[in-house]
């Protein structure tokens, strides 16, 4: 039987690489043996993105792209389609997830310097993914055709609207009508189950043949590369990939499947954080709902939007500052000047600016999802802010925060007091 | 044929020549797929005029028509309406309506052809939600000195009867006026004015 097996394999072998790229990317894939807790996000992310390919092809047998029939649909899937409703759940719980993933493992860089010398593109094609990611929610949450799809959709394209001469023609352009109509449904669905989804995969491979090629960095952010056993080239702090992290990863995928089926099987809304009220009010182009958010993972940027003014009779600086909010991350590898790339190393300085920033990310997300006036109007009498909603001026100072942990980062860097790196992993 | 000499600067004329080619051919392959996004000429057909009988309105009520899929007010102001809209220009942002968000023959302070019929389109100018009519002066919720006018749920901006926005709003501008015209009297042709806009 083994034999034959062999034989089999062989015969594959001289026609593609398999065992070749096995071994390469798993068997004989050495990654550093201090990896933490930090480093469960990079698998989990892979996993909520099987899951929602699998549950996303499913729902698409009973979803209808139009805007007579879209509600209904997914309606249809809840009560009547067998198990829709745990399919439909399980994709709008990955949605959310997916970003409560993404985000942790954006942060496990920041705190490692994953981005830094020599994984510079890596990082370059995670922002990439980051932005797809965005893309392919904004798409998908409009195709249920609720009250808050239809006018998020709303909001996000006249945001085109606002740049400069050309503005109007592309949110034109993009909705296909002049308004949000069945052709920018038509059409999202395309971009959400077909075009976004292609790049998504094909960059996600980017990002993992990246990583294989200059190896993983860990805790420490040093290079378990520089000290190879003299005899077989393997890096003596590396241990291979499969089986040691495929059986750590299995434990991290148990404890997240827990904490997943909890929140489809016992709260798939997560209390309007995850799928929100007036989404389940069909569309309705004449009537706004009274208050308009985003899902959680993009109001802090929403927030970065809403606190900046109008300028020169335009919406388009606040468009700006958000979109700068994003892309600034691309910025990373070459803001951060520090020696050494590890927050164990670093001084105090780098960590209070990434608290600062932590913070304000935070403060952000949750007033994004509030309305201005949530936390009431300074009074009349107090200088410079009287009768300013206190949210807006909060917002505004946590914007700043939020800009100046990137702008101030080359000279806060490079001024820290770091402390020296061990020459070998510490575990 | 092995040993002949690569003429190195025909070979590179040949390639940036194919690589050009190559180019514009994909350039003009792209544009067919992207005027395809644009409005089709079903949508551009449901974006045809609208004509609207405004002397069913009452006097100091509204009703919203659909226009290329978009909510457009018409207001019949009463006597009171016209005369609170000269009282708070110093509130507004653009209250003389430089901003270019009215045809030409509505740049006056009703910002209208005829002055007790307000028509704006009823989205914010600051990202596109529906305000809410909050006719009355002094209604509930609006303060005191409040002349009438519309109030976007979504971030706060604050219109008058005219449609035009008081300061402090996200909203930077005024809200736009269709292009319209008067059939007769009463009937109102909202889209065109036969005037080219």
């Amino acid at each position: 039987m083994e034999k034959y097996l062999t034989g089999v394999l062989n015969w594959v072998d001289e026609r593609f690489p398999l065992t070749a790229n096995w071994k390469a990317h798993l068997s004989e894939y050495y990654a550093p043996k201090n990896f933490n807790f930090w480093y469960y996000f990079g698998s989990l992310a892979l996993l909520v993105l099987v899951i929602q390919i699998v549950t996303g092809i499913f729902l698409t047998m009973n979803y209808k792209p139009d805007a007579n029939l879209a509600f209904a649909s997914v309606e249809y899937i809840m009560r009547d389609v067998s198990w829709g409703w745990l399919i439909r759940y399980m994709h709008s719980t990955g949605a959310s997830m997916f970003f409560v993933v993404v985000y942790l493992h954006m942060f496990r860089g920041l705190l490692y310097g994953s981005h830094r010398n020599p994984r510079e593109l890596i990082w370059l094609f995670g922002v990439a993914i980051f932005l797809c990611l965005m893309g392919e929610a904004f798409f998908g949450y409009l195709l249920p055709w609720g009250q808050m799809s239809f006018w998020g959709a709303q909001v996000i394209v006249n945001l085109f609207t606002s740049i400069p001469f050309i503005g109007p023609d592309v949110s034109l352009w993009l909705r296909g009508d002049f308004t949000i109509s069945d052709a920018t449904l038509n059409r999202f669905f395309a971009f959400h189950v077909i075009a976004l989804p292609l790049v998504l995969l094909g960059l996600v491979a980017a990002h993992i043949i990246a990583l294989h090629e200059v190896g993983s960095n860990n805790p420490d952010g040093i290079e378990i590369k520089k000290h190879k056993d003299p005899k077989t080239g393997i890096p003596l702090d590396g241990i291979p990939f499969h089986p040691y992290y495929t059986v750590k990863d299995i434990v991290g995928v148990v404890v997240f499947l827990v904490v997943f089926s909890a929140i489809v099987f016992f709260g798939p809304e997560m209390s309007g954080y995850f799928l929100e009220a007036n989404n389940f009010i069909p569309a309705d182009p004449m009537k706004t709902p009274p208050h308009i958010a985003p899902v959680w993972y993009f109001t802090p940027y929403y927030s970065i939007l809403r606190a900046v003014p109008p300028m020169f009779g335009s919406q388009f600086p606040g468009v700006v500052a958000m979109g700068s909010s994003v892309v600034v991350f691309a910025l990373l590898p070459w803001l951060d000047r520090s020696p050494v790339k590890s927050i164990r190393y670093r001084g105090s300085k780098y960590k209070a600016w990434l608290a600062a920033f932590v913070v304000s990310f935070l403060v952000l997300g949750y007033l994004g999802t509030e309305v201005t006036t949530v936390w009431g109007t300074f009074g009349q009498g107090v200088p410079v802010v009287g009768g300013v909603d206190r949210a807006t001026v909060a917002a505004r100072v946590f914007t700043l925060v939020y800009f100046l942990f990137f702008a101030l980062m080359p000279f806060y860097t490079r001024s820290d007091k770091t402390k020296p790196v061990p020459e070998r992993v510490t575990g | 044929m092995a040993n002949q000499e690569v003429d190195q600067s025909k070979r590179r004329f040949l390639v940036a020549a194919t690589a050009t080619m190559g180019g514009v051919a994909t350039v003009g392959v792209a544009v067919p797929f992207i005027k395809s996004m644009l409005p089709s000429e079903r949508a551009k057909a449901a974006g045809a005029p609208v004509e609207v009988d405004v002397a069913k309105i009452e006097s100091g009520a509204m009703i919203t028509v659909e226009w290329q899929g978009k909510p457009v007010w018409i207001v019949n102001r009463s006597k009171e309406m016209l005369e609170l809209l000269t009282n708070h220009n110093g509130k507004l942002t653009d209250a003389d309506c430089s901003v270019p968000q009215q045809p030409e023959y509505c740049k006056a302070p009703t910002r209208s052809i005829k002055p007790e019929y307000m028509v704006v389109i009823g989205i914010c100018t600051h990202l596109g939600c529906s305000p809410s009519p909050k006719l009355k002066a002094g209604e509930e919720g609006m303060g005191a000195d409040w002349p009438g006018g519309f109030f976007c749920p979504c971030h706060g901006s604050k219109f008058d009867l005219a449609g035009r926005v008081f300061q402090g709003s996200p909203a930077p501008t005024n809200l736009i006026v269709p292009p319209y015209k008067y059939l007769s009297d009463t009937r109102v042709l909202i889209g065109e004015d036969g005037k080219g806009a």
